[in-house]
């Protein structure tokens, strides 16, 4: 089978192109239908390093600590979004409390750790051990982070709350705010350009014609 | 402006996981693979309007209990009600939180039937191999799957509530069924907009009336 990797397609279109070098800030969208196509990478590898590395400390920091903290008549409580996500996993809603785990804390613990992997071996000059599984991962788990939505449900909540509770925000709170912001960095980088890093792939015969 | 050639046009087929354009051989009835990533190759997503098309009517269907059945329950000093998504709407409308009431609203009531209405749209259209508004209808897909998952918010807020407010007599709240079918309407829509392949939009005769805009 031959392979064009200086081709790229259109995702919403299907129409073809030659891949040109970007300069830094530009990105190159598709004429027919508008659909971003690629943009120019600014970043080298050692940035995107740190800023897997940091994503992981405001994850565990955001899971582990209080995000909001009430008071009512003297007495305290805090919840941590661990306690958040299995609130929801009791009696009839039991799968929706799995799913919200899943949402919201081992789908962006996945993508970190996954993302870092990757990256890591890209930056060493070898093929990462389950490259293939791990890239096919990370563009499955892309559309299913819910960090956002879950900082504004934390945000409307405590508006709401606030009516009879006093509502004070915890030091997990910031951290899932910064954790949403470097999730949104890193899930918004193409990771197209890595397949290239990869190793050569073994088996049938494969002719690039550039 | 010429428009760019299109990957069918030119006997390519592109990988849906890694974007690698290939040629295939000569078999062209037989099971392809990427070379780069191994996964099966296919033109167009499979059966891509029919699952589409299923997954919205489910999540039509399942809109209803999940707007009529309470989604928390919760309770004051003894006095405790169950309460849908729009009676949470109304009551942060009457307690003066215009902006709150406004931004639960747009995320649990315009922001679903918005994608029941685009999805319905994009499925007929391609279904019929319309030509009408191409670039448009390929706009409002993206615009669909942007939005899409802005809908949990309401999930979400009962969750911290329910985690939160658990102060045995004085106060206590808790989840209700209507929240597992609202999330599952959100689910069904998220999966319906993912089996649509919008290449569909653009399969068909290229130079109907509307479609060459450039």
């Amino acid at each position: 089978m031959k392979t064009y990797s200086r081709l790229i397609a259109c995702p919403c279109c299907d129409s073809v192109y030659q891949r040109r070098r970007l300069n830094s800030g530009e990105e190159a969208r598709c004429v027919r239908c508008a659909a971003r196509l690629y943009c120019a990478d600014p970043a080298a590898l050692e940035r995107w390093l740190a800023l897997t590395f940091t994503a992981g400390i405001a994850s565990a920091i955001a899971t582990c600590y209080p995000v909001l903290e009430v008071a009512f008549h003297g007495a305290q409580r805090s919840v941590t979004l661990w306690q958040t996500a299995t609130a929801l996993a009791s009696g009839a809603t039991l799968p929706l409390g799995v799913g919200t785990v899943l949402l919201l804390i081992v789908v962006p613990f996945m993508q970190i750790a996954l993302f870092g992997w990757v990256v890591f071996f890209a930056r060493i000059g070898r093929p990462a051990p389950g490259f293939i599984l791990a890239m096919k991962l990370l563009l499955f788990l892309r559309p299913w982070n819910m960090v956002g939505v879950g900082l504004l449900g934390f945000l409307v909540a405590g508006i709401k709350l606030a009516g009879w509770l006093q509502v004070a925000p915890g030091p997990g709170c910031w951290a899932l705010a910064l954790l949403m912001l470097l999730l949104t960095i890193i899930s918004r980088r193409n990771i197209d350009t890595l397949w290239t890093c990869s190793a050569p792939p073994a088996g049938a015969p494969v002719v690039d014609h550039g | 402006m010429v428009n760019p050639p299109r990957a069918g046009s030119l006997g390519l087929v592109v990988c849906h996981t890694c974007a690698l354009v290939c040629r295939p051989g000569e078999p062209a009835d037989q099971a392809m693979h990427c070379p780069r990533c191994h996964t099966r190759l296919y033109r167009r997503r499979p059966a891509s309007l029919s699952r589409a098309w299923a997954l919205l009517i489910a999540a039509v269907t399942l809109y209803f209990p999940a707007n009529l059945m309470p989604v928390m329950y919760s309770s004051l000093l003894g006095n405790g009600g169950e309460n849908t998504i729009l009676a949470g709407v109304w009551a942060f409308w009457r307690a003066g939180s215009y902006g709150v009431a406004g931004l639960i609203f747009i995320a649990s009531v315009v922001i679903p039937c918005i994608k029941f209405i685009a999805l319905g749209l994009l499925l007929l259209t391609c279904g019929r191999g319309s030509g009408w508004a191409r670039a448009e209808r390929t706009r409002l897909y993206r615009f669909t799957e942007a939005i899409g998952y802005w809908s949990m918010l309401d999930v979400m807020v009962v969750a911290v509530v329910s985690a939160l407010v658990k102060f045995q007599q004085l106060s206590d709240a808790e989840p209700r069924c209507g929240i597992l079918f609202f999330a599952l309407v959100v689910l069904f829509t998220l999966l319906c907009a993912m089996s649509f392949d919008p290449r569909l939009i653009w399969d068909g005769n290229e130079n109907e009336p509307h479609a060459a805009s450039t």
